[in-house]
């Protein structure tokens, strides 16, 4: 929903991008009121108390708790009201809906590497269904990037050794910008794209009209093999490494007696450290993949992974 | 306050030992390097105003050959070839302009220059506690500002990593940041050295009668200012100190694993084996740095608010309103600046619980500088203001800071920052505050305590002129870079943002911002014309010729070059007792019994 565009600013073409905008002219409202308030009772001490100016004053008060109090009180509330409003906005803007399609983002200097669920794979371009949620999963292979999209109003940094997220619903078919907001470089201002919003049934010739490479989950079971995680991970009735299966989400014991989530940050530190979050009851037989697997394939292994089922639990 | 008196002794007859640049170079007086440190740090202040316009020329014109650049750097510099600069040596412009306007020339300003020289004074102190560590907090600040500068000269140039350094980028950059890091950390040396001393300074030289709730605010303001500097540079150093290690040593403090630049892994070499880096957090560096630069925020406006308060109050000839809270205010803001660093990295995935915790305390900073800044606007109430030079700037500060203050909301509330964050708006906010407010209160000051420094006055209409073309212009730079920062411009643009195709129409306001820091740069030259040649030719002034209240004006101007005070003072009464009833003039200074 887009109430209002602001010919300045850029489009509104995301779901959130209006109630952005709205809580921002809210806040420059506020801002200007009170600025000018400051600004006449500036001008009208100056005029009226200017030396050798007959004004009465013997009014004035050195202090007043009442007034001072005024002054404090009441900002206090005004932000704590903006606190809560922007703070329930906030977690909408920054928890993916469950329902989100997840495309995986790899910044590098300096140029944007981009992978749909379906195997699409594109660079500096982004295609998205307009109407759909989508949560894009980011980490970057050198220095710290920011994919910014000024006109979903969203952006968020893409830092190495880390996954970050971000989410959007596009509203508007059309061609908008990405750009990176952090400074990663001699070619920092060079390091745009663009997100093409199309309609879902658009979206669906594009994905069928792209060379089909392999989903992310069926690369990564390939990388599974080609790389002998299979026979330490998998086979046999005693494995040499945790089961998979069902692993992703799930909270896992460690060795020294803690108990981690095995989110993507897990896996991915699991792949290119093993030793740093060692699984209780298992031997530290696996090596690192540091330097073997690049982002994408790493990324490709934990969809690999997500995918395996849970195990079916014995009924009790 | 031009009145000049036949019988004043003249300047070398109070003051035997004249400044001499030789006396100054072995000088522990405080008066001496506080003077050092002014003008060392104006030069600086001026270095990074250059820097700028440099760097506007780039964003107005970007790829047009800078007219006279060939005969400043060469034709075939590798700088700006042909006039034309190239990204490497913007970036570096760039993040040395940061660097250099924060570390060596408004924190100088602020606590060297203008902390050192009065503060002893407004004690009724002949010095500070460590006369020497004053000394070696001024030579290794000179000493960082010069490994700073020098390292323009390196191949590859400068550091050019930005003023905040953030790894992995810095850490596979040229010599330059090798050279930011060693600068940094000898500033920092500086700034602990100064802190301490600040602080013992005060506990310990009151002179009698001068009770914590009768210190000029100018003095709690230091106080406060030295305690944020004390706390939070450590964390800073030792940040740099593992910067270091991981660019000169290879380790990976900063580096996680997985690393690819330019198509390489990255590694290390230990022992002749080849293994790969890595382990490291990026983010750690901008939690320790921000664990730093957010208080180092609220050193660069606290004195300034010091030194507002002061020329208000004594224009005003009006006690200051609600001092005590005042006092209580700036030291509550002193405490709550220490926990919100981390809302310069609300876009870095930190989580949504930790986020709304720095934003809670990122609302709440606010108020006490509210309380601060409207006390001093009540303190104009019932007043017989004079509009002179120092007065004007000090009520400039307050709607520049307030604009300052007031766009830091959408910033400060996570939500809105997402779409603001590393825009022109960013950058907007703080020069608001830094520039149009605390730059304001500075050059305020000088124009204030000029005549108790040199024993002369400034000119009051070169003043003027200074001060309504500086006060124009710096609004003309700053008010279009809302709009650019609403439609998204980033900072940190080499090419002016040339491929943000959907601001072009707010992009063409850079020519106009150019345009108007050149002229700003014009407007500065009645001051550097006034400092000049009122520092020679300036008409003479006794020792109070403000009227004003506070301990320093009890010392001749300028002060004795040996122990201040011809007889230490006796403060009988709070700092800014203006138009008290019953009394025969409108101020009644604290050392009068």
């Amino acid at each position: 929903m887009s109430i209002w565009n602001f010919p300045l600013f850029p489009k509104q073409a995301s779901s959130y991008a209006w109630h952005m905008d709205l809580m921002y002219f809210v806040l420059t409202g506020l801002s200007v009121f009170f600025f000018i308030a400051v600004l006449l009772v500036l001008a009208y001490f100056g005029i009226k108390y200017r030396k050798g100016s007959k004004a009465d004053r013997t009014l004035a008060s050195p202090d007043n708790n009442a007034l001072e109090l005024t002054w404090t009180i009441v900002p206090t509330i005004m932000a704590l009201a903006m606190f809560v409003w922007a703070t329930l906005f906030y977690f909408h803007v920054t928890q993916p809906p469950a329902d989100s399609m997840e495309i995986f983002v790899v910044g590098k200097q300096w140029m944007w590497k981009i992978q749909h669920p379906e195997g699409q794979r594109e660079i500096n371009e982004l295609h998205v269904p307009v109407g759909r949620n989508v949560k894009l999963t980011m980490t970057s292979q050198d220095v710290i990037h920011d994919f910014f999209i000024p006109e979903f109003r969203t952006k968020a940094d893409v830092v190495p050794g880390k996954y970050t997220q971000q989410w959007f619903r596009a509203t508007v078919p059309g061609e908008y910008h990405i750009f990176c907001a952090q400074y990663c470089g001699t070619e920092h201002s060079g390091m745009v794209g663009r997100v093409v919003a199309m309609k879902p049934e658009d979206y669906e010739n594009w994905l069928r009209g792209g060379a089909t490479g392999l989903t992310p989950s069926m690369a990564g079971e390939q990388l599974f093999q080609k790389l002998g995680c299979v026979s330490c991970h998998l086979s046999g009735d005693t494995p040499r490494g945790p089961k998979l299966a069902g692993m992703a989400g799930a909270a896992v014991k460690l060795q020294n007696g803690q108990t981690v989530t095995a989110d993507d940050d897990y896996l991915r530190e699991s792949i290119l450290y093993p030793n740093a979050k060692q699984v209780f009851g298992y031997p530290l037989l696996m090596p690192t993949f540091e330097g073997q697997v690049s982002e994408e394939e790493i990324r490709e292994l934990i969809a690999y992974i997500k995918s395996l089922a849970a195990p079916t639990q014995p009924s009790k | 306050m031009t009145s000049h008196s036949p019988s004043l002794p003249s300047k070398a007859e109070r003051n035997p030992a004249a400044f001499s640049f030789r006396a100054a170079l072995v000088s522990t007086d405080h008066k001496v390097i506080g003077i050092l440190y002014g003008v060392t740090a104006l030069t600086f202040l001026l270095t990074g105003f250059l820097i700028m316009m440099l760097m506007r020329w780039q964003l107005a014109y970007p790829g047009r050959a800078l007219p006279g650049a060939s005969a400043l750097f060469g034709s075939n510099s590798a700088r700006m070839p042909g006039g034309v600069m190239v990204p490497e040596f913007y970036y570096q412009l760039g993040a040395m302009h940061g660097t250099i306007m924060v570390f060596l020339a408004i924190v100088p300003l602020l606590v060297g220059a203008f902390g050192t020289y009065l503060v002893p004074l407004q004690l009724g102190a002949p010095n500070t506690a460590f006369p020497r560590l004053t000394r070696l907090g001024y030579w290794s600040y000179l000493a960082g500002g010069v490994v700073w500068l020098s390292s323009f000269a390196l191949p590859g140039g400068a550091a050019q990593s930005g003023w905040t350094s953030y790894p992995p980028l810095s850490i596979i950059a040229g010599h330059g940041q090798t050279f930011w890091l060693i600068g940094m950390i000898l500033i920092i040396v500086s700034s602990i050295a100064g802190a301490i001393n600040m602080i013992v300074t005060i506990i310990q030289l009151r002179v009698i009668g001068l009770t914590y709730m009768r210190l000029p605010f100018f003095v709690w303001s230091q106080l406060v200012t030295a305690f944020l500097l004390l706390l939070a540079f450590p964390p800073l150093g030792a940040a740099g100190i593992l910067q270091l290690m991981d660019r000169v040593v290879d380790t990976s403090f900063f580096l996680p694993s997985g690393l690819v630049v330019s198509g390489a892994a990255l590694t290390a070499n230990v022992g002749g084996q080849t293994i790969p880096r890595g382990g490291g957090s990026a983010l750690l560096w901008q939690h320790l740095f921000w664990f730093l630069a957010h208080p180092e925020v609220y050193v660069l406006v606290l004195p300034a608010m010091g030194m507002v308060a002061e020329i208000l109050a004594n224009n005003a000839r009006k006690p200051l309103w609600g001092y005590k809270s005042m006092v209580y205010g700036t030291i509550f803001l002193g405490v709550m600046s220490m926990l919100v660093w981390a809302h310069h990295m609300f876009l870095t995935g930190m989580g949504t619980v930790i986020t709304a915790f720095f934003q809670a305390t990122t609302m709440i900073v606010s108020i006490p500088s509210i309380i601060v800044l409207t006390a001093l606007l009540a303190s104009l109430w019932g007043g017989a203001i004079r509009f002179n030079t120092p007065m004007l700037f000090a009520l400039a500060f307050l709607p520049m800071f307030g604009i300052g203050g007031l766009t830091g909301l959408p910033l400060g509330l996570a939500v809105t920052d997402i779409h603001l964050h590393d825009t022109y708006y960013v950058i907007d906010h703080f020069h608001y505050i830094v520039v149009c407010g605390t730059l304001s209160a500075i050059f305020g000051g000088i124009y204030y305590w000029f005549p108790k420094v040199t024993g002369r006055a400034m000119n009051e209409r070169l003043g003027r002129i200074h001060f309504w073309s500086s006060l124009v212009l710096l609004n003309c730079i700053f008010m279009p870079m809302f709009i650019q920062g609403m439609a998204g411009v980033s900072r940190r643009l080499y090419d002016g943002g040339l491929s943000y195709a959907h601001a072009q129409p707010v992009l063409k306001l850079n020519v106009f911002i150019t345009h108007a820091a050149f002229a700003l740069a014009l407007a500065q030259i009645p001051f550097i014309v006034n400092l000049l040649w009122s520092l020679r030719r300036g008409p003479r002034v006794e020792a109070n010729p403000w009227q004003a209240t506070t301990l320093e004006w009890a010392a001749a101007s300028p002060p004795l070059a040996q122990g201040n005070f011809e007889t230490p003072p006796v403060a009988h009464r709070g700092p800014c007792e203006y138009s008290v009833p019953g009394k025969d003039k409108d101020y009644t200074p604290q050392w009068e019994q």
